[in-house]
């Protein structure tokens, strides 16, 4: 009776979840092919496009905005958004440099740890202020924004740190290769690889999705919605002041304006990798491929001679369309369940 | 059963900013607007305190100089913000017009018909943003980040790398010289009038209240015959319009414009917004309190100028006042939540 009572249920379910996760892939596949449709394209009307080099270039100068895309997919999928990783970075970098600068025998791998606990601790900021205080993010990381940024300029003072104080140890992670690959995106490859495991597969990582499609229903399902969210915004902060270090090793120098705007053309990415902004899904997976195709046009306008005074243009109409998108998609989706639901109960 | 009955009221607080009797006694008598007007107060000393002449005319005229476009634009964004959604792209805006302005300038046009052809431009920016929010219901903050780059992407192919400079003087003239027999600057004054036009709508008009009505709540709003969409359509085009003008006068005021004019100047504007007490949830604020926070703002960068403290670290000083402006608020429902948390014990009832 018991099994008969349940049986049908878990239908409809497993078959909704499989056509989201169908969709999700889709629109994964989606950008992988507009990456590589510009890319062809390009290669087609300047064949230098497609070298060893130029694609080098592709993922180096997408690593960074990848990076702090996985931390930003995080936020903004519990319905929030952190925009002071533009700040942070440049605050990060600035002072792993400064360190570098001061204390020559300053073990490298320190500084990218250094870089770490900066990000963590204003992540942890960030996170407090809008977990315990229930301020919308959006004001918290804004205020925050403007924070970083005038301290950054506080200790940075007019200086510059130049790559002669840096390390080469420290600075070759920005321009060594690995079979051909740039160390930088390989690094970036792996922490996608790792958060798209665990956003996909632990309970708490789930927590976060649950958390940003519906917020009422996730803390009465008990979820500490306070406890992830918090830790949503530590492990963006991490991620950011990492990119700082990430930073610094790429530029090799710093100075008052590293990371200036990095915050919306993060979200840029994200939001054309599929993520939604109002929170509930969207993987790291995506944002780091937005990112990707961002640099990608970018680079593909140098390429075709096209001014780069176009890139600007072209990055906002693409996320004016990556949305409208999306919002195409979830309503033909919504119908689609609608009738689906329909055809369910009338059998 | 206890615990559902006190749960109840803490759930209903988030539609708080009507004006509900529920409130405590401090609360009605301490205005957002009352504090506002100490804070600047305590400015104004500590400004005196630390320079001499700070409370003279020529400072008058460069505090309002600075403030005159970024307190044009914050004027639609309250409206904006009152409905419950948000226009990022207003800088970029100003930006584009101003740059728009000074390309058909340099083609020979006459300079009125470039500010013409200026606020057309913002028009259609406005209802470009208006038909992807209100039309299409596209999230506004995703919209306008996308229309910021947008926006500041067309200056560049318009104008970049050139910059366009030789104005007519009798124009630019507003950038060093106040209204005639005044201390105030012109975009000022543009600004004072505009703020007593907004104030009037807002307060006391039909208009006005609908658009507290969507931002408290815009299904009931939608249901009780308000045009939703059509207003914040209406918005999005002020928004673009009020955001030419303040590019229009922001070049004239530089005397010369290139396409990354007025870069980074939406989170002033939606600092000062926020800090004039417009809640960001929609349904509260008042232009009285903007038209405050546009002078804290103003005044406080004047003196911190003054004293020799660079760009960068008056960023601590707006970022700091920015939070202080939404917790304050908020640190009533804070405090109250604390407290029923400790009366149910530390695990929340099922």
């Amino acid at each position: 009776m018991t099994a008969q009572l349940t049986a049908p249920a878990p239908a409809p379910d497993t078959e909704r979840f499989a056509r989201g996760a169908a969709l999700l892939r889709a629109r994964e596949l989606g950008i992988g092919v507009a990456i590589v449709l510009v890319f062809v394209a390009t290669t087609i009307s300047n064949h230098a496009f497609a070298n060893a080099h130029s694609i080098q270039q592709l993922l180096t100068g997408a690593a960074l905005i990848a990076l702090l895309g996985v931390g930003e997919t995080m936020v903004i999928v519990t319905r929030n958004v952190d925009l002071s990783v533009g700040s942070v970075v440049g605050l990060s970098a600035y002072i792993v440099g400064d360190v570098f600068k001061h204390h020559s025998g300053f073990p490298v791998l320190l500084g990218y740890v250094l870089g770490i606990v900066i990000g963590a601790v204003i992540g942890s900021i960030n996170g407090l202020i809008t977990v315990v205080t229930r301020v919308p993010s959006l004001v918290v990381t804004l205020a925050m924004l403007y924070i970083v940024r005038g301290v950054d300029g506080v200790i940075v003072n007019g200086k510059t740190i130049d790559p002669a104080a840096i390390p080469k140890s420290f600075t070759e992670v920005g321009y060594r290769t690995f079979l051909g690959v740039p160390w930088l995106a390989i690094i970036v490859a792996v922490v996608v690889a790792v958060v798209g495991y665990a956003m996909r597969s632990f309970r708490a990582s789930r927590d976060l999705y649950a958390i940003g499609s519906n917020p009422e229903a996730a803390s009465l399902a008990g979820i500490p919605a306070g406890r992830r969210v918090f830790t949503a915004f530590l492990i963006s902060g991490a991620l950011a002041g990492f990119a700082g270090s990430l930073f610094l090793a790429l530029h090799a120098q710093i100075d008052v304006t590293g990371g200036n705007g990095y915050e919306l053309t993060v979200v840029s990415a994200v939001v054309v990798g599929g993520v939604a902004i109002f929170g509930g899904s969207g993987t790291v997976l995506g944002a780091a491929l937005g990112a990707l195709l961002l640099n990608t046009i970018n680079q593909a306008l140098v390429a075709a001679k096209i001014s780069s005074f176009w890139n600007e243009a072209i990055a906002g109409g693409l996320l004016l369309a990556a949305i409208a998108f999306d919002r195409w998609l979830g309503l033909r989706v919504a119908r689609s369940l609608q009738s689906a639901q329909g055809a369910h109960r009338d059998a | 059963m206890t615990p559902d009955i006190t749960t109840k009221p803490s759930e209903t607080v988030s539609y708080r900013g009507a004006d509900d009797g529920g409130q405590p006694l401090w609360r009605k008598l301490v205005r957002w607007e009352t504090a506002l007007v100490f804070v600047l107060i305590a400015v104004l000393i500590f400004g005196s305190a630390k320079e001499s002449g700070f409370l003279d005319g020529t400072n008058f005229f460069y505090i309002s100089l600075n403030m005159g476009e970024i307190a044009i634009m914050a004027l639609p964004l309250t409206l904006i913000v009152m409905t419950g959604e948000i226009d990022l792209s207003v800088a970029s805006m100003l930006g584009l017009s101003g740059t728009v302005m000074g390309s058909l300038f340099h083609d020979g046009w006459s300079v009125w018909a470039a500010m013409a052809a200026a606020l057309l431009v913002g028009a259609a920016g406005g209802a470009l943003n208006g038909l992807l929010v209100a039309k299409m219901g596209l999230p506004s903050i995703a919209v306008t980040i996308g229309t910021l780059t947008l926006f500041r992407g067309l200056a560049e192919i318009v104008l970049a790398p050139r910059t366009i400079t030789g104005f007519p003087i009798s124009l630019t003239k507003i950038g060093v010289v106040p209204v005639q027999g005044t201390k105030i600057a012109w975009s000022a004054l543009i600004f004072l009038v505009l703020a007593i036009i907004f104030g009037v709508v807002l307060h006391a008009t039909a208009l006005g209240r609908s658009i507290v009505a969507i931002g408290l709540q815009p299904e009931a709003a939608r249901f009780s015959g308000v045009r939703v969409d059509r207003i914040k359509f209406g918005l999005y085009v002020v928004s673009g319009v009020f955001c030419a003008l303040a590019g229009i006068l922001f070049t004239l005021k530089n005397s010369s414009v290139s396409y990354d004019a007025g870069t980074g100047l939406e989170l002033n504007v939606v600092a000062i917004v926020l800090l004039g007490g417009v809640s960001i949830f929609g349904g509260r604020g008042t232009v009285i309190g903007v038209v405050l926070a546009v002078v804290i703002v103003g005044c406080l960068q004047q003196a911190l100028t003054q004293m020799g403290v660079q760009p960068e670290v008056q960023n601590i000083v707006t970022g700091s006042l920015l939070l202080v402006s939404v917790l304050v608020p908020n640190s009533g429902e804070l405090v109250r939540r604390i407290r029923a948390r400790r009366r149910r014990g530390p695990v929340p009832a099922a």
